[in-house]
């Protein structure tokens, strides 16, 4: 059930050739009540089967909890109660995508796991001004694929709370 | 280069260590044992500073070294009498010594410049044989000590050759002089079979050497030929030894190198001393036998002489009597790593435990055995595995000398730090933060709570204060005490300032606990003037959150006019624990054993509320604050079959949890939150169970602190207990 993708450190576009030509940049697509979503695929480290979380008490709604991946302890993120449509009663047809960030580790928990997008850089067409609603900017872009609109993810925002006070 | 590089890392890693026992040695000798051992001690630790110093062509220091040893050299040989003025320049000198080490690890310049005032003190030393300041004579206060020498111990031992060299020494007169040899081989001096290390090591045989390499003979690579010898060697051979037994050495040699010799007199050294015939008169000093310390420490030398050619160094054939034990040095990584090794095993096992639990004893009594074998054997590995990552706290308490010292400059005071229970032993992983807290407290006594000498006379007190710095197992954790014999805390004017700085309203009813406590509050600082050493009001509060995030707590208790005593405690290891598997609602979690005290099954009659709302129980006819984690944890109890948790706070003493079920006692091995995370209120950390689940760790002491709410520190937010958090604080108000 676990699918293991890219063990290089993303961020830099520039350094997977091998995988994309250049100026193209590839993304993990998911969906979250039926809308689709993306992930820069060099971030993505593993997706796996939604599992039961211990939760942490007086977190948002939001965190999920934490789960075991391999002796780590790793933060889980609904991203329906992220994005503000309430949360998600996950059964075993949900998906928790592992990323990595600056090193540090999150799931996120999505409906299911779509496809893998490959575009060009200029295809990541801004977000309209004032077409986003509270609690969702954290878009990077819009991508048109054939079967529709994509939003691309920037995951560095959906880290900033755990950031913000960590250590104090 | 790389190689290079490593040797560095190792001497420098030697200089600390060897920083470590002439600090230990020093202040033995201050403090009035100036025996032969401690001396040889401190003289073995700076003559292998010297040498390492030496071979990696750091001139200032060898040369400030060099200068040191000779004073030591003359003390030991009953040339110069101890004064205690000598010993506090002795304790300088090192500290100067350290810098040395210090602007040499970080390439800094200027390592010419440095200490020149503690240079010339020493070579005033040499010159007159006492301390300069001159207003402390041998006869007055200060006690002369006169120096025994011990016989040296004769070993035939190859490997002590620094040994022997060091007895030559001692046998030195004052003749002593330099020798400059230039030694410049032919190529072919290998095919002779002339190896220099062994003119080198021979000329050691004949007093300090020091080598240098002139590289401008190397020819570049492209001409290079691996088997001739291009180097030329500089050697500088401070001896007393005849022209002839220098030139003996290189006999065979000649015939393959050009070989020079100049002779020149060292000044500091030509001038025999006077004193030495009147000191021997004196009474004796105690000669105290330690030879466990000398044994150690000879043998740390003999290591970083000769041991610079891998990390693993074995050391026991040089001990005296070889009852040294054998140490190896290992790189840290890789014990980290076996200890998480051991950390997985141990999980595996329990979730092996967990499966076996359902098989019937009847059938599988062979596999419930092993596997009943295998839990304590993962135990016994894990309690090994710790034990290596040991270490005694003595390498951080012995640097705060240093920082007593200098703050006594800095500040005017007079203050002695007295060291207790230093060989008590925690995790590497806590020593190392050890010493930014013990720095602040440190401080914060010698600023704000030791009264200047001439403040103390008139108190009645002796001029000079008294810091102790004491270390001690208390169960699974060690305390650790800083008691200074200062003013105490000026308890109205900490309110007053608290008061000021908006931290509490001035009608406040605080008990003299809270007031003092106030001190680790942020953002709170008494001094009137802010100084370098304290008073910018970050410290306290700083010491008291990094103690907290390792699991430690700290407190402070003091009797005004008399002084204060802050007690930290820390967990012996930031690693595993012995942990209480509880269930609150549907989730497990784990409180450490070592903050239980009972448990027991609960009667609602027990339990009562009082008028603010607190519930408490009756344990047998005293009242225990009573926490419900159900709530505190956002975990909603069943609440049938409730149990009720005493656990010991270190803030607030004995306090109730109520829980849903006690699961089992497991070892755990923590794993932090913070990695991925962010710390959680209420929580110390996670670990995995044996079925692969995630429990988190309960820290008590927060939980009793978010849920008391009596105190303007307890600002957590959304929290919800039976007892709303507004109205506590307003109640403080």
């Amino acid at each position: 059930m676990t699918v293991t993708a890219g063990t290089q450190k993303a961020e830099n576009p520039e350094s997977d050739q091998r995988q994309a030509p250049r100026n193209q940049r590839q993304f993990v697509t998911f969906t979250v009540e039926n809308r689709a979503y993306a992930v820069d695929i060099m971030s993505v480290r593993e997706i796996k089967a939604w599992t039961e979380t211990t939760r942490l008490p007086h977190q948002p709604l939001y965190m999920r909890g934490v789960l075991n991946l391999r002796g780590s302890i790793v933060p889980v993120q609904d991203l329906r109660a992220r994005f503000g449509m309430g949360e998600t009663e996950p059964n075993e047809s949900h998906v928790v995508v592992i990323v990595v960030v600056e090193e540090r580790f999150l799931g996120i928990l999505v409906d299911s796991v779509s496809d893998i997008l490959t575009v060009d850089a200029e295809e990541i067409k801004t977000v309209p001004a004032g077409s986003v609603a509270a609690g969702e900017d954290f878009l990077e872009g819009l991508v048109n694929s054939e079967d529709g609109m994509v939003a691309v993810i920037t995951l560095e925002l959906l880290f900033n709370d755990i950031s913000d006070d960590n250590g104090l | 280069m790389d190689e290079l590089e490593e040797f560095r890392t190792i001497f420098f890693q030697e200089c600390n260590e060897l920083l470590g026992a002439l600090e230990e040695a020093l202040s033995e000798i201050e403090s009035g044992h100036a025996d032969s051992d401690n001396i040889n001690a401190a003289f073995r630790a700076i003559h292998s500073i010297k040498g390492g110093a030496g071979a990696f062509g750091f001139d200032g220091m060898v040369s400030f070294c060099h200068n040191l040893e000779s004073v030591l050299d003359k003390l030991r040989n009953d040339q110069i009498v101890l004064s205690h003025d000598l010993a506090r320049l002795l304790l300088r000198s090192k500290d100067i010594v350290a810098d040395l080490v210090d602007a040499a690890q970080s390439d800094r310049g200027g390592l010419e410049n440095m200490g020149t005032d503690v240079l010339a003190e020493l070579k005033h030393v040499l010159d007159h044989g006492e301390a300069p300041s001159g207003s402390v004579a041998p006869a007055a206060p200060a006690p002369a000590l006169v120096v025994e020498q011990a016989p040296a111990p004769k070993s035939d031992d190859a490997q002590n050759a620094v040994e022997e060299n060091d007895e030559e020494e001692e046998e030195e007169t004052a003749s002593e002089r330099e020798v400059i040899i230039h030694f410049k081989p032919e190529p072919d001096l290998i095919r002779a079979a002339i190896d220099p290390l062994k003119l080198f090591r021979d000329l050691q045989a004949l007093g300090c050497v020091n080598v240098s390499l002139e590289k401008e003979s190397i020819p570049s690579l492209d001409s290079y030929k691996t088997d001739k010898c291009y180097a030329e060697w500089k050697v500088s051979l401070f001896t007393a030894a005849s022209n002839e037994d220098i030139e003996d050495i290189f006999f065979f040699a000649k015939e393959y190198a050009s070989v020079t010799f100049e002779y020149c007199a060292i000044e500091e050294c030509s001038t025999p001393v006077q004193s030495a015939e009147g000191a021997q008169s004196k009474a004796p000093a105690s000669v105290e036998q330690k030879v466990e310390a000398a044994v150690s420490k000879a043998s740390a030398d003999i290591k970083a002489e000769s041991g610079k050619e891998a990390d693993v160094v074995a050391e026991g054939a040089a001990g005296k009597g070889g009852k040294a034990p054998i140490t190896l040095r290992v790189d840290l990584g890789r014990i980290d790593r076996l200890v998480n090794m051991v950390g997985e095993t141990v999980i595996t096992q329990s979730v092996l435990a967990q499966q076996a639990s359902a098989l019937s004893p009847e059938h599988h009594g062979g596999l419930l055995h092993a596997i009943e074998a295998l839990s304590r054997q993962t135990r016994e590995l894990q309690e090994s595995v710790m034990s290596i990552r040991a270490q005694p706290v003595k390498n951080v308490f012995q640097r705060m000398n240093r920082l007593v010292r200098e703050l006594n400059g800095a500040l005017g005071k007079d203050v002695k730090l007295v060291l207790h229970g230093e060989q008590t032993e925690v995790d590497t992983t806590v020593i190392e933060e050890l010493s930014d807290p013990l720095v602040h407290m440190i401080r914060n006594s010698m600023d704000h709570g030791i009264e200047g000498p001439a403040e103390r006379e008139a108190a009645g007190k002796p001029r000079e204060g008294s810091i102790k710095l004491s270390a001690d197992h208390r169960s699974s954790r060690i305390v650790i005490t800083i008691t200074d014999d200062g003013r105490g805390i000026n308890r109205e004017k900490v309110f007053e300032k608290a008061v000021e700085r908006g931290l509490f309203p001035a009608d406040a009813k605080l008990t003299p606990e809270e007031i003092e406590n106030i001190i680790f509050m942020p953002g709170f600082s008494t001094a009137d003037a802010i100084s370098n050493v304290s008073g910018r009001g970050v410290g306290m509060d700083v010491v008291r959150r990094n103690i907290q995030a390792l699991g430690g707590r700290v407190f402070i208790s003091s009797t005004p006019g008399k002084g204060t005593v802050f007690t930290m405690t820390l967990p012996l290891t930031l690693a595993v624990l012995d942990g209480m598997v509880i269930k609150v609602g549907k989730e497990n979690f784990i409180i450490p054993i070592t903050s239980i005290i009972e448990a027991s099954r609960t009667d609602s009659h027990q339990i009562s509320i009082m008028p603010n709302g607190t519930r408490v129980i009756n344990m047998r006819g005293e009242y225990v604050r009573l926490i419900n984690l159900g709530n505190a944890l956002g975990e909603p109890l069943c609440e049938k079959n409730c149990q009720v948790l005493i656990v010991e706070t270190e803030a607030y003493g004995q306090v109730g949890m109520l829980v849903d079920d006690l699961i089992g006692q497991q070892q755990i091995v923590i794993k932090s939150l913070e990695t991925n995370y962010k710390r959680v209120d209420g929580i110390s950390g996670a670990t995995i169970l044996g079925d692969g689940k995630v429990a988190l760790i309960l820290d008590v002491d927060t939980l009793a602190q978010m849920n008391l709410g009596s105190n303007s520190y307890g600002a957590f937010n959304g929290f919800s207990e039976t007892v709303p958090a507004e109205d506590d604080s307003a109640e403080a108000a």
